[in-house]
């Protein structure tokens, strides 16, 4: 890391790697503002957010044949970098909002400063938080299908959820495993119709609907079944398998912020809409971690505008 | 210097018989979170260079040690000394924390 980046008052720091964050940065960086973007390792899921964990994506306005979640997060920094966006790849363990500049702690114990911040942190995947999750995580339990679906080969896994992505790495495990059994709560699946046809026409697709994951057992690092709950009848069955993947949703990464900033009942950021102003002045917030409705890479993207216009246009203000 | 690529053929050679404790990277390219660990892992061959061998498995093209390892999930780095695993570290970790997690090993 620079002298020049730890001891500078930034104009704009953007706290996120995501679409949110580097679209932010983009427009913060055309606006001469020279941000500095952290993007975080661990905390809140990797560096360059949920996108550098799916494979095609579809439905990003301008890429006709689709592009791969990765590649577009590359693109979206080297545009950034473009026009000068500096980063620091760590994890921020604290943040300072009751005096200006703003100040950032990172891992390593490095202090940034800010007049201007622009939270971007996205969300990360929701945990089902029942007993043999957490011993087996990454020995056949995981969030990632496009990491780890590689090692279930001609086996079965279940994918828990009912919502487009449960429906995406479903389909994307029939490329390796032999079966794939959703596992949903109720009868009818959140996600579009375009998703679930897909996996409706797929043959290795099962559904055990109506039930939830009570416990996953195994031993010495395999996974050997999921015991199922029926949410009608109450009744448990064991369901053999060799992996669960989750696909249940996300928490928004709010942790730097509690009690400084408001969330809404959901746990994410509130804001001044339709701006992205957030109760302390100065601050402001984009992407998946202050949207509870949409969280798609495209609006993540649009409210990373936004917010950068927002901050431009405060800290100009302040100048006056 | 950047973390060796080694192979399944190379794995008892250069992993199981070597005298420096090994560091292995089990990884692939359509891995998201391995892009991120990968120049960490390389940063740590640098900076431990003769206290500690740093390697790199690509998975996709050496699946047979994974298999044998029982990998299920990518990254994982294991820390193999005198033959034996001695540690293993599943999902992808800023430096810091890899750094305290290898220090015995140091």
């Amino acid at each position: 890391m620079s002298e020049t980046v730890t001891d500078a008052i930034h104009d704009v720091i953007i706290l996120g790697s995501g679409p949110a964050g580097l679209t932010a940065a983009v427009y913060a960086g055309r606006a001469n503002l020279h941000p500095l973007l952290v993007e975080g390792v661990v905390e809140g899921g990797p560096t360059g957010g949920q996108l550098t964990l799916t494979t095609d994506v579809e439905n990003f306005p301008g890429f006709s044949e689709g592009i791969m979640g990765p590649e577009l997060i590359a693109q979206m920094r080297a545009q950034a970098e473009r026009f000068g966006t500096s980063f620091v790849t760590e994890d921020v363990v604290r943040a300072e909002l009751g005096s200006h500049p703003f100040v950032l702690e990172t891992a390593s114990g490095v202090e940034l400063r800010a007049r201007a911040l622009i939270v971007a942190t996205g969300a990360k995947p929701r945990r089902l938080d029942v007993p043999g999750e957490d011993e087996l995580w990454g020995s056949g339990v995981s969030a990632c299908a496009t990491c780890d679906g590689f090692f279930f080969r001609d086996r079965h896994v279940v994918v828990v959820g009912g919502g487009d992505s449960a429906m995406e790495e479903a389909t994307f495990l029939t490329k390796f495993a032999s079966k794939v059994t959703i596992v949903h709560r109720r009868e009818e699946f959140r996600a579009s119709a375009i998703m679930i046809d897909r996996a409706r026409r797929n043959e290795r697709i099962e559904y055990a609907l109506n039930a939830t994951v009570a416990r996953v057992n195994g031993a010495d690092g395999v996974v050997s079944s999921v015991t199922l709950e029926d949410t009608v009848t109450g009744e448990q069955r064991d369901l053999p398998c060799d992996g669960m993947f989750l696909a249940i949703g996300h928490i928004p990464n709010t942790g730097l912020f509690e009690g400084v900033l408001d969330t809404d009942e959901e746990g994410y950021l509130v804001v001044e809409e339709p701006s992205t102003r957030t109760k302390v002045e100065g601050v402001f917030a984009c992407g998946d971690v202050m949207d509870h409705t949409y969280r798609q890479a495209v609006t993540a993207a649009g409210t990373g505008c936004k917010a950068a216009i927002d901050a431009e246009r405060w800290l100009a203000d302040q100048d006056d | 210097m950047a973390a060796t690529p080694v192979t399944d053929a190379q794995w008892p050679t250069e992993v199981l018989e070597s005298d420096l404790p090994v560091l292995v990277d089990f990884w692939a390219e359509w891995c998201g979170p391995c892009r991120m660990v990968g120049p960490i892992v390389d940063q740590i061959a640098a900076e431990q260079a003769g206290k500690l061998k740093v390697l790199k498995l690509n998975v996709d093209e050496n699946p047979a040690t994974a298999r044998d390892y029982g990998i299920m999930s990518i990254p994982t780095l294991l820390v193999m000394k005198g033959g034996e695993e001695a540690k293993r570290i599943v999902g992808a970790k800023g430096k810091a924390q890899l750094e305290a997690d290898l220090a015995a090993f140091l």
